[in-house]
């Protein structure tokens, strides 16, 4: 039974901001929805005493002292932009005129 | 046509819900050792983590979780024994990950309460504002947009990004729904910010400075029909950077709400922006599309499990709250009810207390900031502490004032020149020439005049013939038809002419 329809994969892409052929799409659709069948077999064997988890090792608290460490250069941080200025990153237009 | 606030709130009742957004004061960065400095050179407080790099992994700031804590404890919270970080994902370049770390489901601190008062002509009201929620996030940075014609999103060619900022400790603070303020939200929503700034200032968790964005807040307000029970559609108001502006821009949603429902056109649900010159909010990002930021637990950091030791150690730490010290200054200084309401409603408390503890006395101190102060303040549309005025100042004119060397009417003058930028006190006092005059400048203009038109008797009474004085003191006690105390002209006169008032007349 289908999990994922056609315009949820189109949904995700266009939230990822991933372009999407209407072929990509029709054959995403078919292969995301066997993998989360797939993934869903967990469902089976969860039972209300097991906690829902994110981590595999039971360990929390993990944190380090408010130290101050050294930051990279303006130039070291900037050194992978494919746009700059100022010492500033420099990125694309955001919004359009309207909206 | 305009609504006027009484015909909105004569048929709609308002429904508030704010967020504030606390940047907390920690040296490092949440997840990462970069320094949280404000007013650094653009992208000198950044590394791998707070960038985003690949691989690069996070380590929570422990001394942000304590303030965190500190913060829903001061706020009648309850402390989540278990807690969890959550990825918040969304395209904007003003978080390098594409998603900023938050927290979801799983919060630290939920259901608490804020207590708030305000006066009204009905006296002293009490509100309790019901905390939803205390979570911890990251902030973003800083963006600058070039182009287009006003700097703004819209229209510009392109941004530019500094993330100092980004990666900042932040803590959102989310009310639930505050039904039943009436008429009184605006006050109701300022007060609440208002005071849980002092709180948060006496926790010592935040600079709380809301001119500098350390202090944000947003204002969410919806209109019902009176008597409905069906909430309306709420607008979203960011952008909001001082405590006057909270209450300007509920009352402005209001009006333009009921505006649009006597209209018959519906609210959008959107975000605004408070204009701090008009008092008015203009549409920003649309909500049309509802926002899906498909949170998921945050795989590179483990959950904050507070035990019950570390909470106690914490709640042991808390500080005089503000409602007990406000208690404690109001009959410390013995102030009446009504009286401390408009001082908390003027945001004085802090200011006049300053004044206070550089040995003014208390009545004196808060007769000054909400006074003449207070008057000009709302003259020129600013808060009494954006005033070039500080509490040593007040102090100052104040000792003066009890010295006897200045009268409350030049003390005004002293004030207004300070206000105005000509300096200290006593830099004002000297410029303005108000130094060792009575409250009768009159008489000082007479005692002018009477010099100007006997100038060789002057020229006498300066080099020494005292007695010559006679005649001037004459002329004055004509000129001002009488009215004048001669023994105080006397005084003023010859210290005017620099000699010592050694005969009583």
């Amino acid at each position: 039974m289908s999990q994922l329809s056609r315009s949820d994969v189109a949904n995700l892409a266009r939230l990822a901001r991933i372009d999407m052929t209407d072929a990509e799409l029709d054959h995403l659709a078919t292969e995301m929805d066997v993998i989360l069948a797939a993934v869903a077999r967990v469902q089976e064997v969860a039972t209300p005493e097991i906690a829902p988890t994110s981590h595999p090792i039971p360990i929390h608290n993990v944190t380090r002292p408010d130290v101050v460490s050294a930051s990279l250069t303006p130039e070291a941080a900037l050194s992978g932009a494919p746009a700059q200025e100022d010492n500033r990153f420099r990125v694309p237009q955001i919004l359009g005129e309207e909206a | 046509m305009t609504l006027t606030y009484e015909d909105v709130i004569a048929k709609y009742e308002p429904v508030l819900g704010l967020e504030v957004h606390v940047e907390l004061n920690t040296h490092s960065k949440m997840f990462c050792g970069c320094s949280t400095d404000f007013g650094g050179e653009p992208n000198t407080q950044t590394c791998p983590v707070c960038l985003g790099m690949p691989g690069a992994l996070p380590v929570v700031n422990e001394k942000a979780i304590e303030s965190s804590i500190l913060i829903g404890l001061a706020l009648n919270c309850s402390i989540a024994p278990f807690s969890r970080f959550s990825r918040k994902n969304y395209f904007y370049p003003d978080m390098p990950k594409n998603f900023q770390i938050s927290q979801y489901d799983e919060p630290i601190c939920v259901n608490g309460y804020l207590d708030v008062e305000i006066d009204t002509e009905e006296g002293i009201k009490k509100f309790r504002v019901e905390i939803e929620r205390v979570h911890m996030e990251e902030d973003t940075g800083k963006s600058l947009h070039v182009g287009g014609a006003t700097g703004r999103i819209h229209g510009a060619d392109y941004s530019l990004l500094d993330y100092n900022r980004a990666g900042i400790p932040l803590v959102e603070i989310v009310t639930k729904i505050v039904p039943g303020t009436g008429k009184y939200a605006p006050e109701v929503a300022k007060a609440y910010v208002a005071q849980l700034r002092d709180i948060l200032r006496s926790l010592g968790v935040s600079d709380v400075r809301m001119e500098q964005g350390s202090l944000r807040c947003d204002a969410n307000v919806s209109l019902r029909l009176i008597g409905a029970e069906q909430l309306g559609t709420r607008s979203e108001t960011k952008n909001v950077n001082s405590l006057r502006s909270v209450e300007r821009a509920v009352r402005g949603e209001m009006i333009r709400h009921a505006e649009l429902l006597n209209k018959g056109e519906r609210v959008v649900q959107e975000t605004r922006h408070f204009q701090e010159d008009t008092g008015l909010t203009r549409s920003g990002r649309s909500k049309e599309q509802a926002e899906d930021y498909r949170y998921f637990p945050e795989p590179d950091l483990v959950p904050v499990a507070p035990d019950a030791a570390w909470i106690e150690k914490l709640r042991e730490s808390l500080p005089e709250h503000p409602s007990l010290r406000r208690a404690r200054l109001q009959e410390q200084w013995a102030v009446p009810d009504k009286e401390m309401a408009a001082m908390l409603n003027a945001d004085a408390l802090d200011i006049v207390e300053e004044t206070v503890l550089l040995g003014a006395d208390p009545t004196r101190a808060r007769g000054w900031w909400l006074g003449e102060i207070s008057r000009i303040a709302n003259e020129s549309g600013v808060a009494i502490v954006e005033l070039a005025i500080t509490p040593k100042d007040v102090a100052q004119i104040v000792a003066l004032v009890a010295k006897g060397d200045l009268t409350d009417k030049l003390a005004r003058q002293v004030v207004e020149g300070v206000i105005a930028g000509e300096g200290t006190p006593q830099q004002v006092i000297d410029s303005r020439g108000l130094k060792v005059v009575s409250d009768e400048s009159a008489l000082m203009a007479a005692i002018e005049r009477a010099i100007a038109a006997q100038p060789e008797t002057a020229e006498k009474i300066r080099n020494g013939h005292i007695p010559a004085a006679g005649a001037l003191i004459g002329a004055v006690m004509k000129d001002t038809k009488g009215q004048a105390d001669a023994a105080r002209v006397r005084e003023l006169l010859l210290a005017h002419l620099g000699q010592p008032n050694t005969i009583n007349p």
